[in-house]
């Protein structure tokens, strides 16, 4: 408890800090360097995307016409898949990236992490905001339940957290984990219920599956996420699966998390030889 | 140890740094294995993993407000040894006791990023250092105008010269305040003015009783700083002394080192043709007294003794030995040949003398040639085996030194 303290501590010392900072501000700074629309397109590039997919997914493919605010509902689902793509991907390869620092400076190595994840964060509340608009305009009817909304994004980040230390201390010995990482991340995209309703899922399969599908912390993000903020028809983890088993996904993104961190901070120590 | 300084008794309190036994080894598998692939497909194969020790039972104390060098050639383990004590490498067994807050950059400019402009990169390199966004803000002018790049400031810093970043990154450095500060090769850049600039804060610095710890090739920037030195030689610690001390062990190092190459060299690595009949075994140069020695002063007689070997050249064959004296940009300087002595196959040795050579200061190599007595068969021909310097004190420029006489005519 008490290492639990310091870390804490350390992680909001004056020089961390500062550091974490500089480290989010030059990536910001460097993504939008020499474009003409700057900083603009941190919320032009998701808008776009959402035209595209909003023009796919209800005039195409219409998976979700018996889902109230459908086109919302399905923004949502892609600004969190993004998030967790980008957080978990940037996380994977940023302390390999940034060996040279390491090799020439000590400091606590989860900054690298943290920074990594937090300039996604960032990206994810500007593209949550466009969703919000894009939802009060067309008509959205918000309940009380939209105060979950802060909980729910503070569980997704630290489950993303969790994952990102757990994949950038992994990468520093097995480099092929990026490319391993991809193709999982792209077969998760379809066993989360991002593009289709769950519903889908119910009905076409088994309520087994539906419940698998359930149990990991994305989906149960995601469905709470509908839930709280789009339609409170929304089918969440608790309305699929009974009781004790359907707090899972919430031990496991701590879980995941304590792991992540154990597993970062015994590695961090060999990373200045190693990246 | 051998640190006790007599009667002054260290304290715990006086020490800044305690290092104790410090191993340091590095894993180099010889393979690389870093594919999971190639785990998962031979889990059970074991990589061979080359150990090299960087680092071996290293011990010395430095104290509070001492100015401590760090030497040895490359490769001798003084970067391992800086950066373990930055705390960037763990050691392998050992300890590292710090006392005090320590500056934690080894290279100058950590974290510059040549996209970001000179301002920006200010406060990048500053919150690596510790400061915060005001506290740089407090010191920006300060620095901008001791790296004198006012009118820099917003370029990016991929503009900048070589000279202009270090400028920048030791301007930023020097204003850590911490009690040690850890100081890499930084005097190898930058022109003169800016380096007496680097001296004069090096001074203040050990003025104010900060406790720096500086590794050094220079030992003439040791000798000026450092209180005391600690020497490595391939991860070995060979002394904790003086800087005088420690400037007589460094020479040694790098003499016995170019010894070896020498004899090496003198083996097998310079240009050899021709018949191979009748071969030139040894060239050395000596002095009057016969001693072996390469180095001589300007003026002194220089010998160069040459030993040969018959391979399969007949008894009393007639032969020629040039030789090809050539300066630092390989051009000649003197070309004597024995065509007058009238050797033959059944010498063995011969000395070549210079007596009061006129050659002016520099490094001169030596090539030997022997020829049949018409010059048109080479039997054997050796490009600068070996080579000898001359020193001296002289304001005269040139390879070789005349008497001379000027006259005022009007």
């Amino acid at each position: 408890m008490s290492e639990f303290k310091t870390l804490v501590s350390n992680l909001f010392s004056k020089r961390n800090k500062a550091l974490l900072r500089e480290l989010v501000v030059t990536d910001f700074k460097l993504r939008y360097q020499n474009s003409a629309l700057g900083y603009a397109w941190s919320l032009l590039k998701p808008l776009g995307m959402f035209g595209v997919l909003y023009v796919v997914f209800t005039q195409i493919f219409r998976f979700g016409d018996d889902i109230q605010n459908f086109p919302v509902y399905l923004l949502l689902g892609i600004v969190l898949w993004t998030f967790f793509i980008e957080a978990t991907g940037g996380a994977l390869q940023s302390i390999v990236a940034r060996g040279d620092l390491i090799r020439k400076i000590s400091f606590p190595k989860y900054i690298i992490v943290i920074s990594g994840t937090i300039s996604a964060f960032i990206n994810f509340l500007l593209s949550l905001m466009i969703v919000l608009l894009f939802a009060t305009i067309t008509g959205v009817d918000f309940g009380p339940q939209i105060l979950f909304m802060p909980l729910l994004i503070l569980e997704l980040y630290l489950f993303s957290l969790g994952v990102g230390l757990m994949l950038a201390a992994l990468f520093v010995n097995f480099r092929d984990l990026s490319h391993i990482w991809e193709v999982l991340m792209q077969a998760a995209f379809y066993a989360v219920p991002i593009i289709y309703p769950l519903k889908l899922l119910i009905d076409n399969y088994s309520g087994t599956l539906a419940k698998i599908v359930m149990l990991n912390p994305i989906s149960q993000i995601l469905q709470d996420m509908r839930f709280s903020m789009v339609t409170d028809t929304s089918l969440t983890t608790f309305s699929v699966v009974q009781k004790p088993i359907a707090y899972t996904p919430y031990i496991l993104t701590f879980v995941v998390l304590i792991l992540g961190g154990m597993y970062f901070r015994a590695k961090s120590r060999y990373f200045a030889e190693q990246t | 140890m051998t640190e006790n300084m007599g009667s002054n008794k260290i304290t715990e309190a006086d020490i800044a740094i305690k290092v104790e036994g410090v191993y340091k080894d590095f894993n180099l598998p010889h393979e690389i294995n870093q594919s999971l692939k190639q785990r998962l497909l031979s889990p059970l194969k074991k990589t061979s993993i080359e150990k090299q020790h960087a680092l071996k039972d290293v011990s010395f104390e430095i104290k509070k407000g001492e100015f401590f060098g760090i030497v040895g050639r490359n490769g001798s383990g003084k970067s391992t040894l800086l950066k373990v004590l930055a705390q960037i490498y763990v050691p392998t067994k050992g300890s590292v006791t710090i006392n005090g807050s320590l500056t934690p950059f080894i290279e100058l400019g950590v974290g510059f990023n040549p996209e970001l402009t000179g301002r920006e990169n200010i406060y990048m390199n500053g919150a690596m250092l510790g400061f915060s966004k005001k506290e740089v803000n407090a010191m920006y002018d300060e620095v901008v105008q001791f790296a004198e790049l006012e009118k820099f400031m917003d370029q990016k810093l991929k503009n900048y010269s070589s000279g202009m970043q270090v400028r920048l990154a030791f301007s930023i450095a020097i204003r850590a305040k911490t009690d040690i500060l850890l100081i890499d090769e930084v005097l190898a850049v930058g022109d003169s003015n800016f380096q007496r600039k680097c001296y004069r804060t090096f001074n203040e610095l050990k003025e104010e009783g900060k406790t720096i710890v500086f590794v050094s090739h220079n030992m003439a920037d040791v000798e000026r700083y450092c209180d005391r030195v600690v020497v490595l030689d391939g991860g070995n610690q060979l002394a904790t002394c003086e800087p005088s001390e420690a400037k007589v062990r460094y020479f040694q190092l790098n003499d016995s080192s170019q010894k070896s190459k020498k004899e090496s060299s003198s083996r097998n690595k310079f240009v050899r043709w021709g018949s191979g009949e009748f071969i030139t075994d040894k060239v050395q140069t000596i002095k009057s007294s016969g001693k072996t020695s390469s180095r001589f002063s300007i003026g002194e007689d220089i010998g160069i003794k040459m030993s040969f070997s018959n391979i399969s050249l007949g008894d009393n064959q007639d032969l020629v030995v040039g030789l090809n004296i050539t300066g630092e940009k390989n051009e000649n300087v003197i070309g004597p040949n024995t065509r007058n002595v009238k050797l033959n196959s059944s010498m063995r040795e011969l000395v070549l003398w210079f007596k009061n050579p006129n050659l002016n200061n520099g490094t001169y190599s030596i090539s030997v040639t022997v020829f049949d007595p018409s010059f048109t068969q080479q039997f054997d021909s050796i490009e600068r085996p070996t080579s000898f310097s001359v020193s001296g004190d002289t304001t005269e420029g040139g390879l070789v030194i005349m008497d001379n006489l000027f006259e005022v005519i009007k």
